[in-house]
């Protein structure tokens, strides 16, 4: 286009200009819906909550229990375990937090079972610090499901969760 | 280095196609006239062993695709419904899961030869890059190919490489879900698994025409590493010469790929892939395909879940600077004393890092993964450029002939090819 079009703008540069933009419109409200088809529908979103009846986990066990496809562990800690948990130095922990801000009663630990490394779900009562094991790269957390020691980057995941009663559950 | 098609169709009917589409004059100057250097070796044979393994794995996944089920509630059964009912099912799952591993295997033996002779060195960054892509390619569809058969290690696999991507600070977790299409790997990350891993062969088939276009366009390498000079001396006839060669070489790949499919189908798996999928338990020892091995130890060679998912790629990705980092003017180590010795110790760290990545996360295994992903990066990184400054090569032969010809140490004073 040469110099002297450009001082008036003409028709044709209007047409070629919205030509494009039409253009570039069109092609992003295609992409959108190809790609948004692959997050998760509605139905997916809309999965229910799930109830656990906790009276018969002994202390010292941990129960397993499948929300939104992945494992709960529902901890019932000992009085050593509880104790272990809340001794420890928050600001030395990789994610401080303390023991406090992870329970909603200190004997039963909630978290969501799926290391924060890269997924895989951690072996109970193993490690270095009694708490979980990750058999695929070696993080550890305590008995608060913190991390302490390993690739992992955050501590693992309280879900929301509420006590029905004494001995029910309500996770999500 | 190809001119002009020489091709005169013999009979009235080829010339009149011919005239309108001149598809077999492409294929005589590609594939029978077409000049390749006269002292190519065997390891040159890999670019054909390669194509043929392609083609393998497209046709036993086609038939593998009419007996298979892509839902998480029949996926295995399906699988072991292959291997146990239908006609010759075993024959052909065994090829195609071991054809996925003989292409691995052929791969890094072409790249390998790439890299001890310089084939990615100008004119050839482009055929290189495109080679790369390939690469990625095929690491992406055999990742996805070994999660179709749902089982634990099928399942924990995509957890984990899928996860990867979590560690992409801000948008990593919405990526995942994302990926995954819901909370975990389950039945929609099945279905676009199996969706993208019949697409993707394809889309490698189309970037290996590339691939033999752009190699067609600057003409191969060669051991020497010195340029066809004179076409009449220094090269031959693809057909029969390559074709003949290539043919022997496929045919003692496939005596060796045949080994594996009829007496230990299974020694490239992995048993826990023979229990069902669960995704409540993680088995205790997980561990990716053997050929994932050397960069899966990288990753878990960093402390740290960004830097070692960033170490992981970047391993993969530096190869795409090659071109630039190497900074010899001689391409092939024939004539590189020092840059020989790096590069087998480079074999040696990729071997190691394969054998690091198979055993568990801890200790001794962890701090030799650390030694060998340094030397990975210290040989692209640091030997590549320096060397090039320091080493002094051996003379080069003035040309293919003459080191056919057994005049290559005094033929010519140091006329360092670029």
């Amino acid at each position: 286009m040469s110099t002297a079009s450009s001082v008036e703008p003409t028709r044709r540069d209007f047409l070629f200009i919205a030509t494009g933009a039409t253009a570039a419109v069109g092609a992003a409200s295609i992409a959108w819906p190809l790609i948004s088809q692959m997050n998760p529908d509605a139905s997916t979103l809309a999965l229910a909550s799930t109830e656990v009846d906790i009276g018969a986990l002994a202390v010292g066990s941990i129960l397993t229990v499948k929300w939104r496809g992945k494992p709960v562990f529902v901890r019932h800690r000992t009085k050593k375990e509880i104790d272990e948990a809340q001794a420890v130095q928050v600001a030395t922990l990789p994610d401080p937090q303390t023991d406090a801000s992870r329970v909603k009663k200190p004997e039963w630990l909630v978290v969501i079972g799926v290391c924060t490394h890269l997924g895989c779900v951690p072996l109970g009562h193993q490690g270095e610090y009694d708490g979980w094991f990750c058999p695929c790269h070696g993080s550890v957390y305590d008995t608060s499901g913190r991390i302490r020691q390993g690739p992992a980057p955050r501590n693992l995941d309280v879900p929301a969760y509420e006590f029905v009663s004494d001995t029910k559950l309500k996770i999500g | 280095m190809s001119g002009p098609s020489t091709y005169v169709p013999k009979s009235a009917l080829g010339r009149w196609f011919e005239s309108r589409l001149p598809i077999m004059g492409l294929i005589h100057s590609s594939f029978v006239s077409y000049p390749t250097p006269k002292n190519l070796n065997y390891f040159w044979t890999f670019g054909g062993i390669l194509s043929l393994m392609l083609g393998v794995q497209i046709i036993t996944g086609i038939v593998l695709v009419m007996h298979y089920t892509p839902h998480v509630d029949h996926a295995f059964a399906s699988v072991e419904q292959i291997m146990r009912d239908v006609n010759w099912g075993w024959f052909l799952r065994y090829t195609h899961a071991n054809g996925a591993s003989m292409f691995f295997i052929a791969v890094y033996i072409h790249m390998l030869r790439g890299l001890y002779y310089g084939s990615y060195k100008a004119p050839r960054e482009v055929l290189w890059i495109l080679g790369v892509i390939i690469y990625l390619l095929m690491m992406a569809t055999g990742f996805m190919g070994y999660v179709l058969p749902w089982g634990q290690m099928s399942f924990w696999g995509a957890t984990v490489i899928t996860n990867l991507f979590s560690a992409i600070p801000l948008i990593g977790e919405s990526i995942t879900t994302w990926l995954w299409g819901g909370y975990s790997v389950d039945n929609p990350t099945l279905n676009r698994f199996f969706s993208l891993h019949y697409l993707l062969p394809f889309m490698i088939a189309g970037v290996v025409i590339l691939h033999v276009w752009a190699l067609h366009v600057v003409g191969q390498n060669n051991p020497t590493g010195v340029e066809v000079k004179n076409v009449e001396r220094d090269t031959l006839p693809f057909t029969p010469y390559a074709t003949t060669k290539d043919g022997f070489a496929m045919s003692v790949f496939l005596i060796f790929f045949a080994w594996f499919i009829f007496y230990v189908p299974n020694f490239l798996g992995h048993p826990d892939n023979y229990v069902e999928a669960n995704p409540l338990v993680t088995p205790a020892h997980i561990v990716p395909e053997w050929y994932y091995l050397p960069f899966y130890a990288i990753l878990r060679a960093v402390p740290d879940k960004l830097g070692g998912v960033i170490a992981m790629f970047s391993a993969i990705l530096v190869l795409v600077f090659l071109p630039w980092l190497d900074t010899s003017r001689v391409r092939s180590a024939n004539y590189r004393p020092v840059y020989k010795m790096f590069f087998w110790a480079f074999v040696v760290a990729c071997i190691g890092l394969g054998y690091l990545g198979a055993q568990p996360p801890e200790g001794i295994y962890v701090i030799a993964s650390r030694l060998l992903a340094v030397y990975y990066f210290g040989f692209f990184l640091v030997v590549m450029p320096l060397l090039g400054l320091f080493e002094t090569p051996k003379p080069l032969p003035a040309s293919i002939a003459d080191s056919v010809l057994g005049k290559g140490a005094h033929a010519s004073q140091a006329s360092a090819q670029g």
